[in-house]
């Protein structure tokens, strides 16, 4: 029997801790001693191994032999954490049983000139953009070891080897541990060239090592940022204008203030309030309860009707960005003897994480320490500075894993107003926690758009020009105006750029159009796992399926046909064309087959999808087979995962995923509104691995790009309705 | 104030009897292995077990229990954490993000212990929880594996 090991302490020693505390954060001591848990978990972020000189960077190594390797990037459930320690491993030649991770902070990375790099861990980047630095990072800090072994011995370094944390010398066999010699090795000059392997000697890199950090996802002993616990701690539930951009007009602070365990009614800046209490429910209670009245202004106005009418008008607008264009694909449309046109849309999606967004801050005039799941922590530092009043220097971000990110925990609104929060109860910890509600209606979207393709055909029914309006809008006008190329979001061309690789598309036209009208709207767009590439994909994929039936071709032969000069989308296409049989018989119970491909993020991906639809409309996704090329594959069995969670993901969004607007405001405000696949509609998913080598793609994006068009593809082979509309919650399926 | 029997103590708990029985768990027991995702049924993330049945932790308030019900948490599933579900889960690598996880592995293990060897419809009807991650297809092999090496409640 589990004791209550977390228990909440009396209140002599809540007291006692508190005064502690105060102690402890002005002295930025180590957060797992701030934290005050009862039994930290192997998880919970400890400092960098102060004790223990490192013998770079990334490598710690304890006098035990124990390895600890450091990580800037975040671990949200996508397998980084063990994907990075693959790499530095495989460099280090350490033993794989003896190695732990920790988080570094931002302030530490600060301090130290980015000796990190970058924290950010979205974009499917974490390994990719990481891969030569910890790879380098882990070679030198071997070096380092079998220099000091050498010197120890007074042997040249060159005869000596290292092999699971042990120095040989070969001539005598002579032997040393590197905890043996870390501590000299941490004197020792990096060394000016640091040589890698070539891949084809990998032994830890490209196999499937378990996860570091399973065990403790079992037992429920892994703290995430809504478990966390500080003496004194007080728990902040806030409720923002459900109208973006809209303000407190008025709040009678009397209707929550006497509720039980309430201590502080707050406003945080223009636009939101929080009840400060002893618990979350205690909070959350006294929240409902609250009397607030917003000023929503123009806003208020705003529906997913006129919505829909901006983003309609912006199909057949004459001003547009261009992002891909060859040939005339205008005049060759307008001298085809056919043409063949389709409008497409794509909804607003919340990121729905299973944790909702929290931080626990504490907040003093002259320093100011957070605790919190974030996907990129040197962002959460600079908007922590920012809110909180001070330096980056006397601020800093201690991380904790996140119960999922999906691009919501790069940005940090709920961070800001945490720390906003907490700077008006000075010295006193504070865990800020949004309600799944507030999660729903404060999300930052996936983009609106629609798309207007147009083709033009010859006799024979070949395509002589494809032009792809894309109507929406733009994610860096709103997160990143400064990188706006002269007004042009360069983002919204995911998977549709002449080159590049974050997203080439995959086939050639003899003349092509895509451009970009951009319609913003009130409501607050963000990178949302796949990003632009959801929609593009369905676009693309969707309108040529409608092409090739449209001239009596086969989808397959199309694409073959459009991609003599793209070898790698080509392979991934083939090879899911092979493994789900494509052109011969379907199996029992199966109606109809679809396929996809696309480029994004680095890597190509391709899915084939086997489905049925019964005579009452409702679908049944029966096989997935998807193709995925990476360059190199670091974990196979993470990169199966990631495959599978994509189409989860990817899949959630086609059947359920849509948030309206109703009077400026998101009408979906939980699950029962926002619902997602579940495990009765989980297909079979058959994941093939195919890294063709040479260049390094992410694998925690890629395939929910093929997710929707594979399956929209087979529905319409299935049932002959061509679906251009998403979630298929609103579709009716039967045939007509 | 509440008297509760949790992973196989009576502990009495400081809380309003309206309290959902999962921030009673949380707040006031300090067992914070049983997650908040949703708090309307919805999502499965604070399934705990009461007398053996699968539960919702979110929406039970604590005024519904009394000593005599056996509320048992992710916590109390086993002394070591070695019940065949959480064997079978770091056996194949189930979890990703994790934060549904405890939901998870608590609504299989009812299942098994009614059901000891459930068959892929036995385990869509009994496992209604969400997983953004998208760990379902695991999350079925991992109650197969769990099933066969023997489970008996």
């Amino acid at each position: 029997m589990a004791p209550l090991d977390n228990v909440a302490p009396s209140r002599r020693l809540l007291l006692k801790g508190a005064a502690a505390g105060a102690v402890l954060f002005g002295f930025h001591l180590p957060p797992r001693q701030a934290l005050g848990q009862a039994a930290p978990s192997a998880q919970v972020p400890a400092s960098p191994a102060a004790q223990v000189p490192e013998i770079n960077a990334w490598v710690v190594i304890h006098p035990d032999d124990r390895v600890v390797l450091r990580m800037a990037r975040s671990e949200m459930g996508q397998g980084t954490r063990t994907g990075l320690a693959q790499m530095i491993a495989e460099e280090l030649h350490c033993d794989w049983s003896k190695i732990s991770t920790e988080y570094v902070t931002p302030g530490q990375s600060l301090a130290r000139n980015r000796a990190w790099g970058a924290f950010l861990t979205a974009g499917s980047q974490g390994i990719r953009n990481s891969q030569d630095y910890v790879r380098k990072g882990g070679a030198a800090a071997r070096i380092m070891l079998v220099e000091a072994a050498a010197a120890r011995w007074g042997v040249p370094a060159a005869e000596c080897s290292a092999k699971d944390s042990v120095i040989t010398h070969g001539p005598t066999g002579r032997t040393l541990r590197y905890g043996e010699v870390a501590a000299d090795a941490a004197k020792l000059t990096p060394p000016a060239e640091v040589p890698l392997k070539d891949p084809s000697d990998w032994t830890v890199i490209n196999t499937s090592k378990p996860r570091l950090d399973t065990a403790a996802k079992t037992t429920g002993s892994l703290i995430y940022g809504s478990d966390l616990k500080m003496p004194g701690m007080l728990v902040a539930v806030p409720r923002r204008c459900p109208v973006f951009g809209g303000t407190v007009r008025s709040v009678d602070r009397a209707s929550a203030a006497s509720m039980p365990g309430v201590r502080h009614v707050l406003q945080v800046g223009d636009g939101a309030v929080a009840v400060v209490a002893d618990t979350f429910w205690q909070a959350k209670t006294a929240l409902d309860a609250l009397k607030v009245e917003w000023e929503v202004g123009e806003n208020g106005k705003v529906s997913s009707a006129t919505i829909d009418a901006t983003l309609t008008e912006g199909l057949d607008a004459a001003e547009a960005f261009i992002g891909n264009q060859n040939g005339d694909a205008r005049a060759a449309i307008g001298a085809a003897p056919r043409k063949l046109e389709a409008v497409y849309s794509y909804p607003f999606l919340n990121h729905a994480p299973m944790e909702p967004m929290n931080a626990t801050v504490v907040w003093t005039a002259e320093r100011c320490d957070v605790w919190c799941p974030t996907q990129n922590g040197e962002a959460a530092l600079a908007a922590t500075a920012q809110a909180a009043g001070l330096p980056q220097q006397q601020c800093d971000i201690h991380r904790v894993d996140l119960g999922g990110g999906f691009g919501r925990r790069t940005t940090h609104d709920w961070l800001i107003d945490a720390v906003l929060i907490a700077k008006q109860i000075p010295g006193v910890p504070i865990k800020t926690m949004w309600t799944r509600e507030e999660d729903m209606v404060q999300g930052r979207y996936h983009p609106v758009t629609k798309a207007k393709m147009t083709a033009g055909l010859d006799a024979n029914g070949e395509i002589t020009g494809l032009h792809m309006r894309i109507s929406g809008q733009s994610i860096l006008s709103f997160v990143f105006p400064n990188a706006l190329q002269a007004g042009r979001d360069p983002v919204v061309f995911q998977g549709l750029n002449a080159g590049g690789a974050e997203g080439q598309i995959g086939y050639s036209f003899p003349n092509l159009l895509i451009d970009h009208a951009m319609r913003n709207t009130h409501v607050p767009p963000h990178f949302w796992r796949g990003v632009n590439h959801n929609q593009n994909a369905i676009y693309l994929e969707c309108f040529l399926d409608e092409v090739a039936h449209a001239t009596g071709q086969d989808p397959l032969a199309l694409r073959r046909k459009l991609m003599a000069n793209h070898p790698k989308h080509l392979g991934v296409l083939n090879a899911v064309a092979e493994r789900i049989g494509w052109g011969g018989p379907l199996p029992e119970g199966v109606q109809g087959r679809g396929i996809a491909q696309q480029m994004g993020f680095g890597s190509y991906v391709a899915a084939a999808a086997d489905v049925s639809v019964s005579d009452q409309g409702v679908l049944r996704i029966h096989r997935i087979v998807a193709a995925t090329d990476c360059g190199y594959a670091v974990n196979p069995q993470q990169i199966e995962m990631q495959v599978e969670g994509s189409f989860v993901y990817g899949l959630s969004a086609l059947l359920y995923g849509e948030c309206t607007v109703k009077d400026g405001a998101i009408e979906q405000t939980n699950f029962d509104t926002y619902n997602m696949l579940r495990m009765d509609e989980m297909p079979k998913v058959e994941t093939i691995v195919m890294p063709s080598g040479g260049f390094w793609g992410g694998v925690g994006e890629p395939t929910i790009m093929v997710a929707a068009p594979a399956v929209l593809n087979a529905i319409f082979a299935a049932t002959g309705k061509r679906i251009r509309t998403v979630p298929l919650k609103d579709q009716d399926l039967r045939r007509a | 104030m509440a008297k509760l029997n949790v992973n196989g103590a009576v502990v009495e708990l400081d809380v309003a009897t309206e309290t959902p029985l999962l921030w009673a768990l949380r707040d006031q027991a300090g067992l914070t292995g049983t997650k908040y995702g949703c708090g309307i049924a919805a999502c499965g993330a604070c399934t705990v077990h009461i007398d053996g049945q699968a539960i919702r932790s979110c929406i039970t308030p604590v005024s519904a229990l009394d000593e005599s019900q056996k509320i048992v948490t992710i916590e109390g599933l086993s002394p070591d954490g070695n019940h065949p579900v959480q064997v079978a889960w770091r056996e194949l690598d189930v979890p990703q993000c994790g934060f549904c996880q405890s939901g998870m592995i608590m609504a299989a293990a009812a299942l098994l212990a009614q059901t000891p060897r459930p068959t892929d419809e036995d385990i869509n009807v009994a496992m209604s929880n969400i997983c953004r991650c998208g760990t379902y297809n695991r999350v079925r092999a991992g109650i197969h594996k769990a099933a066969a090496g023997g489970i008996t409640g």
